[in-house]
């Protein structure tokens, strides 16, 4: 038996989508200076922010996120079911001490680099279940966090090979409700989501992990048409979490080889956020890059009237540094949420 | 003259090094170069043949990493000829002693005194 | 009951076609520029080092000594840009002509110690101080040793 929610195999059908009420970003200077620089809430002026390790101003910036997205849609912690939250850290600590001070119920993800995009799932699936009223997601990542906790210490003098991107310093809250409880007229609503198998093709090069996640990209989002019975034409605008340059051409080629025409609308998170000039090679990754790119320019652009239905595929490598000195590849995921504005 | 000469064998000691790196496997690290180098520096000094490079480029084949290998293997060859099996165990570190204080202590001090700028 | 099967769902072949679809677009790393710049900052490096021997030198130090003076100066100077941010910027484009002299080996031994310093003097400083000079001096010890001891043995 079907169960009632889903569509296809992997895709559920929110019946009564909920919506996405408010947002709000923070970001490192590096993406303050970039292309979506003025669409950002927030730019900290420094990598540390006036805390003592970068660690600490990485979660720093996740609670002023969450915090934020609550302040403009005028509630307090109390009023919120559920936080959700994840970031790239061992043991996800940016989300627990954000929990910790924010005192919500919490469920903490991991889900890497497409943490934001679980996070919106698993929230409308609360919502929409009757479980939650309001639900707070979030996620961050943090170049000089992540750098040396998966490559080498910023300030060792390597070169960083072409196919490497730059770790997005950022961090992306959201507040979820029930569409009983959304302000009036039109919002932002999510309809549909796909989850994502894990897709390991056998990409064991740390510095390339466009080419790692591709291949989860295409599968999720071809088995979102197959599931859906939409096709690219149902959407303005298809976007993943963060291929960057060469993810984005990979995938763009598997799609185009399987019958689906998407090169006019699609695009990547990872390659918007900077300017080639930046010197990043590839584009961004990290959580915090689907996250700050979404929740700012996205939504924004959907709430202007420049898409009506966006698909977001938000993309994860889930390697770790043991698994990867063990010689292990690199496994992929992505998660596919279909947001629509009426 | 020993300048350009140094200048040359430096940059070529490197230029191998960045070779290595971009035309192979992406498994090659910068951690597997220095790895590399060094025990590649020392048995070619027991093969007799760095000790000629030294004396032609001076600091062009004494700073790059197969020199401190050099160093190594010189103290070992030394210490064994002097001392015996006692010497070939202490020999190597005793030439290098002071280029490891010199790392470790100022390494040390440096990573006290200064914070991280990142990016 | 049913039979739990693996869904392995990418096969070899699959994959082997993805490794030459990925080497299709993937960009190369710039060779010749890379290269350049690798002989250029390594070769200027060495003869900063030659400026300090012949200068210990004429201090009076003997060939050897001043050579080891010349090394310990390059790795204070190393320690000192790593330190104020300017190494790993060298690095960036210069790759390894700035890993291979001894320079490059005291900015990793800086590097890890400095950016963990947050986990305290013990775990953070001093045993980062060795994440990456660690395997250099172990392999260095023993093949040095090895090369004594077959030094020892040939010698009877």
């Amino acid at each position: 038996m079907q169960a009632a929610k889903k569509v296809g195999k992997q895709t559920i059908k929110f019946t009564q989508p909920p919506c996405i009420i408010s947002t709000h970003t923070v970001v490192g200077p590096k993406e303050g200076r970039g292309p979506l620089g003025k669409f950002f809430d927030y730019t900290i002026p420094d990598n540390l922010w006036g805390e003592q390790s970068f660690e600490k101003c990485e979660q720093k910036m996740l609670q002023e996120a969450l915090e934020q997205a609550l302040q403009k849609a005028n509630l307090s912690p109390q009023q919120v079911d559920y936080l959700l939250a994840g970031d790239l850290l061992n043991q996800i600590i940016c989300a627990n001490y954000t929990a910790r001070n924010l005192g919500i119920p919490f469920l903490g993800l991991y889900g890497a680099c497409s943490t934001m995009a679980e996070a919106l799932i698993l929230g409308a699936m609360l919502i929409d279940g009757g479980y939650a009223n309001y639900v707070l997601g979030g996620a961050s990542s943090h170049y000089d966090t992540a750098e040396r906790q998966y490559r080498y210490p910023t300030e060792q003098g390597v070169q960083r090979p072409p196919t490497a991107q730059w770790t997005v310093t950022g961090a992306g809250g959201f507040l979820l409700a029930h569409p009983s409880l959304a302000p009036a007229g039109p919002g932002l609503k999510v309809t549909f989501a796909t989850l994502g198998r894990v897709i390991d093709m056998a990409i064991a090069d740390v510095n390339n992990m466009g080419a790692a996640m591709a291949p989860a990209a295409v599968d999720t989002i071809i088995q979102h048409f197959k599931d859906t019975g939409r096709s690219p034409v149902d959407y303005q605008l298809i976007i993943t979490g963060d291929l960057g340059s060469l993810g984005k051409t990979l995938c763009l080629n598997m799609l185009e080889k399987a019958g689906y025409d998407v090169e006019k609308i699609y695009t990547d998170c990872g390659v918007l956020i900077y300017d080639p000039s930046q010197d990043t090679h590839c584009g961004g990754s990290g959580c915090g890059c689907s996250a700050v790119v979404m929740a700012a320019y996205v939504f924004r652009r959907m709430q202007e009237g420049a898409y009506r239905r966006v698909l977001f595929a938000g993309t994860g490598a889930l390697m770790s540094p043991t698994s990867v000195w063990q010689g292990e590849t690199i496994p992929g995921i992505a998660h596919a949420v279909a947001i629509e504005f009426f | 003259m020993i300048f350009l000469k140094a200048f040359l064998v430096g940059g070529a000691i490197c230029l191998l090094a960045q070779l290595l790196m971009d035309l192979t496997s992406y498994r090659i690290t910068p951690a597997h170069i220095l790895v590399g180098f060094v025990s590649g520096g020392a048995v070619l000094s027991a093969l007799g043949l760095y000790q000629p490079l030294v004396k032609f480029a001076g600091a062009g084949a004494t700073v790059p990493l197969p020199g401190f290998g050099h160093l190594l293997a010189q103290g070992a060859i030394k210490g064994a000829a002097q001392k015996g099996l006692l010497g070939a165990l202490g020999g190597g570190l005793e030439a290098a002693a002071a280029g490891v204080m010199a790392a470790v202590v100022f390494g040390y001090l440096v990573a006290v005194l200064f914070t991280p700028r990142g990016d | 009951m049913p039979k739990v099967t693996l869904q392995q769902s990418q096969s070899e072949a699959e994959k082997w076609a993805y490794k030459k679809l990925v080497s299709r677009f993937q960009p190369r790393p710039p060779v010749v520029r890379n290269a350049f710049w690798a002989f250029v900052v390594g070769g200027l490096i060495c003869v900063l080092g030659q400026v300090f021997i012949n200068l210990y030198r004429q201090a009076g130090l003997a060939e050897t000594e001043a050579a080891t003076g010349a090394s310990i100066t390059l790795v204070f100077l190393s320690a000192l840009l790593t330190g104020i941010g300017v190494y790993d910027q060298i690095g960036r484009f210069a790759g390894a002509g700035s890993v291979v002299p001894i320079t490059g080996f005291a900015n990793s031994i800086v590097a890890p110690a400095l950016e963990f310093k947050q986990e305290g003097l013990i775990f953070g400083v001093a045993a980062r101080l060795f994440t990456f000079a660690g395997p250099v001096l172990v392999y260095g010890f023993v093949t040095s040793w090895l090369i004594g001891l077959a030094y020892y043995l040939l010698k009877f």
